[in-house]
């Protein structure tokens, strides 16, 4: 008796468990499911070569290129802003800081990714745009860059946090032996714990990159919804992201092949962040292993 | 014998020493300013928001309904819907996850599926919020039409907190000392009686703390719930789990894409209620953590 439930209860945690893997499959199937209804309307090879984005005009055409240059557009400006930052903040925490102010700084950045993306989003608009315009006048209202540098500071505490815990999992007896052989602190930062910790840092770079590329709200309201092939920071753009959302707030007809685009474009962020997060999930067991066989 | 290129080798030498001086000064000073000035440059962005909208919360503002003149809208049906999502991801993510957490830390046995396990709630992590939205969109709102409900929302969230939820009950776990398991064990519990008995409550705090970090983070999701269908006007309270709804993040959503300046101050109003909330619940789960590691390393 006593034994059936211990059974019962385990099948129940053990369900609980592969409810996750029910999850992500049913993520791709969503995705693959709807996009197929899309990609048997418009080829492939059309939508990722092609330079043109107007599903919701009457002449359409579905190249997906401006949505997905976009997207790396602001992604790349924030990890512009986040990668020397948070790299020098980790390599300061790390190495340099005294105690009380790690202990303070580690939950102080903790709290900024505590903060919801629709403030950023926010502060994007109406306090970095205008700051923007006030030093570069010929900035558009909706552009790449306000929400990209804000976009840095929401990626900053990925950047940090797994940064300096590579980085502090580094042995001491390596920074012990370079200290010995007369280094000082800043190169046995640089030199030593720097490359000993790169792929944990590389790891921590991917996930933000990921974060970023499929970030909403922070480039849904300060990016402006004109998809446009372009690098130029300065105007106004459509990110992959915010055109998902353009498309659900509109009332398109659910059969239509305008709403069979958004999985479409799901499906390619999807792809996307998933291969940069493999990556660096990659990047940190390899590190991992390696610690373990250096110490 | 004397090298000639030994002085120039200790001059350099002395060069770089001195370069290093000023290096390493520096960079602890930099350093020092660099994220002093990240956080002060933070605290001020969100004083910005403060002034903004400190003044427009009145009574009104919290008992007012979506208006097209700003200053009678309020956040009434947002707030309460924000209150019904919070209740409703943490009734159903917290068996759930800490029911996966259990299995994960303390039944599975290591090995092939374990690992596709474990890479699986990593990768679930790392899926964009949005995408999340498209999953709820067809599964929840259509196949088991749910419409755009407070319900189908709060699940959509459940799924995307859910690997948080699950961490964090592993780490909670892995804290409890393997000799309290062993102790049970040696009374003649079972794996269960040890687990349900010992090992949970021992661990319950950080458990709890957990799914409050999780439910912060649902409460400030806007994405998701914009591709599910959040509306912009909700009329009326919502009084039960099948009503249409807005949430908090959702209405600062609508009112900052608003060209009139008035609805931005507020946005910027709602921004201080969402952030106050949020920052409640990360501050009782920091609480609570560290109470409990004091507990429990006694």
């Amino acid at each position: 008796m006593k034994r059936k439930g211990e059974w019962f209860i385990e099948r129940l945690l053990q369900a609980a468990a592969w409810l996750t893997v029910g999850i992500t499959l049913s993520v791709v199937l969503v995705l693959v499911w709807n996009a197929a209804g899309f990609f048997r309307e418009v080829s492939v090879w059309e939508f990722i070569t092609g330079t043109s984005w107007t599903p919701l005009f009457s002449e359409k055409n579905y190249g997906i290129l401006p949505l997905l240059s976009a997207t790396l557009l602001t992604s790349v400006i924030a990890l512009l802003v986040a990668l020397p930052l948070g790299l020098f903040i980790s390599i300061y925490l790390s190495e340099f800081a005294p105690k009380e102010l790690r202990q303070l700084a580690r939950p102080a950045l903790d709290l900024l990714s505590a903060v919801p993306t629709v403030v950023y989003g926010f502060l994007a608009l109406v306090f970095v745009t205008p700051a923007l315009q006030w030093f570069f006048p010929g900035i558009e209202t909706f552009n790449a860059l306000s929400p990209g540098l804000v976009m840095g500071f929401m990626i900053l505490p990925i950047i940090t946090s797994i940064s300096e815990d590579s980085m502090r999992s580094v042995p001491a007896n390596l920074r012990e032996a370079a200290l010995a052989l007369g280094s000082s602190k800043w190169q046995v930062a640089l030199k030593v714990v720097l490359p000993a910790a790169f792929s944990g840092v590389t790891a921590s770079v991917l996930l933000a990159f990921s974060r970023a590329l499929g970030e909403t709200m922070i480039v849904a309201i300060a990016a402006g919804q004109q998809p446009a092939l372009t690098f130029n920071p300065t105007v106004a753009i459509q990110t992959a992201s915010t055109y998902i959302i353009q498309v659900s707030l509109g009332d398109v007809s659910q059969a239509s092949i305008e709403y069979k685009t958004i999985f479409a474009v799901g499906l390619s962020l999807f792809l996307l962040t998933f291969t940069l997060n493999n990556l660096s999930f990659w990047l940190r067991s390899r590190f991992k292993n390696r610690q373990k066989s250096i110490s | 014998m004397k090298s000639p290129f030994g002085n120039l080798f200790t001059l350099f030498e002395r060069f770089d020493s001195w370069v290093d001086r000023v290096r390493r000064g520096g960079f602890a000073i930099y350093g020092l300013i660099f994220t002093v000035g990240v956080v002060l440059f933070i605290l001020g962005l969100f004083a910005y928001i403060t002034f903004a909208g400190l003044p427009r919360l009145n009574m009104g503002f919290f008992t007012g309904y979506a208006s097209r003149l700003p200053e009678q809208a309020g956040i009434l049906p947002a707030f309460l819907g924000t209150l019904w999502v919070m209740g409703l991801v943490l009734l159903i993510s917290f068996p759930v996850g800490v029911a996966a957490g259990i299995y994960l830390e303390l039944y599975q046995k290591p090995g092939r599926w374990s690992r596709l396990l474990e890479v699986n709630i990593t990768n679930l992590a790392g899926i964009p919020s949005v995408i999340y939205g498209l999953l709820g969109l067809q599964f929840f709102v259509r196949e088991m039409a749910l419409g755009e409900s407070i319900l189908a929302a709060s699940l959509t969230l459940c799924l995307l907190i859910l690997p948080l939820v699950i961490v964090s009950t592993r780490e909670s776990l892995r804290m409890v000392p393997a000799g309290i398991t062993e102790a049970a064990y040696a009374l003649g519990a079972t794996r269960w009686q040890a687990i349900w008995f010992h090992v949970l409550p021992l661990s319950f705090p950080g458990i709890v703390s957990g799914a409050l970090l999780g439910v912060s983070r649902a409460i400030g999701e806007a994405s998701p719930l914009l591709v599910l269908g959040a509306v912009a006007f909700v009329p009326f309270s919502p009084g039960s789990v099948f009503d249409f709804f807005t949430v908090l993040p959702v209405q600062i959503f609508f009112w900052a894409t608003k060209p009139q300046a008035a609805f931005l101050v507020n946005a910027s109003a709602a921004i201080l209620v969402l952030l106050v909330l949020t920052l409640l619940l990360n501050l009782i789960a920091m609480r609570l953590r560290e109470r409990w590691h004091k507990r429990i390393e006694a």
